[in-house]
């Protein structure tokens, strides 16, 4: 057992977040709306703390196993805070354009991150089931943040119904493993199931997996992720669809490779099923879609399904691959977010294909940016997304899963038409009209990213490569 | 007999009679009256069993909130609670299957615990005899759970912030009370003394 200050370092980047959102709250509180830029500034200020803390903070494991700080938990940490820094910028100054500024946003979003945080580093059934709630409680509020939009409303309310009825599948599927293995703490479930899970702690998995899948919107669970998307406000979305991913999927591999390691053969199974399902369906629904944000949605089912296909290898170089593609995967939907947020036609936001007509001959910077984006979500070299799907499928082949390999690149060819149906139609179609200017901070974002993806990411990738290596390394593989 | 079979039996026979009561009384408002009063003597019994936290945790969580709020819902709700019970009959039959199922279940799981007992080695931590159960809960709680604890707070103050986010609105034009301005009201502000003319009235 640890000493109390022993815990408090280890656990320093979620003391930071949380007490820093308690005054943030307050402040904003009792200095009504005229504060909201404060406690904005603060909201960035607090997450970058808590990113610095966990970067170089002390490793080991606190409060009776129920917390973790590894390299894994770290290297998580440090994007899901620095992606909430970015949340925070694009909804603020969204807010205020819309002029519907509420200290509450910035606040819930650090709330977010303190859950996800509490993802990251969950070693445990009860912190993993408390830190799913916590992120998934804030992020249903943010959804229906702007409650006189009826469709906000009924995003927040869909996400929040199936999202407790995913919490049920995982506290029912946390019960049984807690009653066939005895103990609600990975540790001492792994040496439970050394031997290969029984009946009943599998039974549970499936359900565990089925609940985590739901929050990472891996098909079939992901009924909810377009119709969030597409309601949700646009800066929401771009935060939703960046960082609590990347919590989920460490949780993800956390729960079943320090969790079950003794029965990889067994859940292996059900991930195959649920990433092959997921690239599949996420490639051939997209295609129907008109609406950019639901298109992005599918797509970000079809990505997830790669991610997972890195957990499902169950060796040290598959965590290096999920690691590697979440980071970049976070990055480029980020940046094609921020331009759609950037994007606007008479003062209503651009959201279907038809307002992409002829972008190019306006907006010539942004449609680059958004060609760039796409060229590497679609996978092609040099890009950002090449690397990552290159990393997944070459440890998917490694760990002898190479049927699912090849459909994952059959899928994403598949994908690939409706990102160039994009590009086509910003390029060669005709303009319906002009466009509004588009505010400084979402294009900042954008150009950022697209730099990113589409030339520095050569240069990011060996430093990437060797801290995700080390991440990976905390879960001890073979 | 002693004390604790008389006190089990009379316990048991009023939870019984007033469970009856929920769901034959009339009035809405006496079946949740009976409601309260069966949770009152499920505490005994769990009192019997030495498991006084259970009895308050009963007590203060079923009795104080969840029945109170019931009173609230058929008092503030206009549920017209005679159409609810049309088709009792009808339904009577499947109703009946139902609680005969749940009946066997219960009295097939009750004799398997009293002959086997409940399940063993299932890795939980031992019970201490030396202290009663709300002392136990109450050092593992805030020692080895600290940590839950502190992050469930975390939960219910999303869910409070939230709720204040989506339901709270500033409408103009509503009366608020200001303390202040009541306070620092005085005699002259308030009041202004009129000379009326007799047989004419006031109007204003």
């Amino acid at each position: 057992m640890m000493d109390f200050s022993g815990a408090v370092a280890l656990a320093l980047p979620e003391i930071i977040l949380a007490v820093g959102a308690l005054i943030l709250l307050m402040v904003g509180a009792f200095g009504g709306d005229k504060s909201t830029g404060l406690v904005s500034v603060g909201s960035g200020g607090v997450l970058i703390a808590g990113a610095v803390a966990a970067a170089y903070g002390p490793l080991g494991s606190t409060f009776n196993g129920g917390f973790v700080a590894d390299n894994a938990a770290a290297f998580a940490k440090v994007f899901i805070y620095g992606f909430s820094a970015v949340g925070v910028l694009l909804g603020d100054r969204w807010l205020k354009r819309m002029a519907a500024s509420k200290f509450e946003f910035p606040v819930l979003i650090v709330i977010a991150a303190l859950g996800m945080g509490m993802m990251a580093s969950a070693g445990d059934l009860i912190s993993l089931y408390i830190g799913v709630e916590l992120q998934s409680l804030a992020l249903y509020v943010l959804c229906a943040f702007r409650r006189d939009d009826a469709k906000a409303s009924e995003a927040g309310l869909k996400y929040f119904v199936l999202g407790a009825l995913s919490s049920g599948l995982l506290l029912y599927g946390a019960s049984l493993i807690y009653g066939f293995a005895g103990s609600t703490k990975f540790v001492d479930i792994a040496a439970a199931v050394q031997a290969g899970a029984g009946q009943g702690a599998i039974f549970g998995v499936v359900f565990l997996i089925c609940g985590l899948a739901f929050k990472v919107s891996a098909a079939p669970f992901h009924m909810w992720t377009p119709d969030v998307y597409e309601g949700a406000p646009t800066p929401v979305v771009a935060f939703v669809a960046a960082a609590p991913k990347m919590a989920a999927m460490v949780l993800f591999a956390r729960a079943l490779l320090q969790g079950f390691p003794g029965a990889v053969g067994q859940w292996q199974q059900v991930l195959v099923v649920v990433a092959a399902l997921s690239m599949g369906w996420g490639a051939l629904a997209g295609l129907r879609q008109r609406n950019l944000k639901r298109l992005l949605a599918y797509s970000s089912v079809t990505n997830i399904g790669y991610a997972l296909l890195g957990i499902a290898a169950g060796t040290d170089q598959g965590v290096t691959a999920m690691l590697v593609f979440m980071v970049l995967y976070m990055i480029d939907t980020t940046g094609l977010f921020a331009c759609l947020l950037a994007l606007n036609r008479d003062g209503k936001p651009m959201e279907t294909l038809a307002d992409f007509a002829g972008l190019a001959k306006e907006k010539p910077g942004l449609a680059l940016c958004i060609t760039g984006l796409s060229f590497s979500v679609m996978g092609i070299p040099p890009f950002a997304g090449f690397w990552a799907k290159f990393y997944v499928f070459k440890a998917a082949i490694a760990a002898g899963l190479w049927p699912i390999a090849v459909f994952g690149l059959v899928a994403s060819v598949v994908a690939a038409f409706y990102y160039l149906r994009i590009i086509k139609t910003m390029w060669f179609d005709p303009s319906p009209g002009r466009t509004d200017a588009s505010p400084l901070d979402a294009r900042g974002v954008a150009v950022a990213a697209a730099l990113f993806s589409c030339g520095l990411v050569v240069l990011a990738l060996n430093p990437l490569d060797t801290v995700a290596k080390l991440a990976a390394a905390a879960f001890h593989l073979s | 007999m002693n004390l604790q079979a008389i006190a089990f039996y009379v316990l048991s026979v009023i939870t019984v009679v007033s469970a009856l009561g929920v769901v034959s009384a009339r009035n809405p408002v006496h079946s949740v009256l009976y409601l309260i009063l069966s949770f009152f003597t499920a505490a005994g019994l769990f009192v019997l069993l030495g498991a006084e936290f259970l009895a308050m945790l009963l007590i203060v969580v079923y009795v104080g909130a969840v029945a109170v709020l019931f009173l609230f819902v058929v008092m503030m709700l206009d549920v017209d609670f005679g159409s609810l019970r049309e088709g009792f009959v009808r339904y009577l039959p499947i109703g009946g299957v139902v609680a005969a199922v749940l009946v066997v279940e219960m009295v097939l799981v009750a004799t398997a615990v009293g002959e086997q007992g409940a399940a063993k080695g299932s890795g939980a931590p031992d019970i201490l005899l030396d202290a009663p159960n709300t002392e136990q809960i109450g050092r593992v709680l805030y020692t080895d759970y600290i940590y839950f604890f502190q992050a469930a707070g975390m939960v219910l103050l999303v869910a409070m912030i939230g709720a204040i986010v989506l339901t709270l609105r500033h409408r103009p034009g509503v009366k608020r009370q200001s303390v202040m301005d009541q306070v620092a009201r005085t005699p002259a502000k308030g009041m202004r003394i009129v000379q009326v003319k007799t047989g004419e009235g006031i109007s204003e």
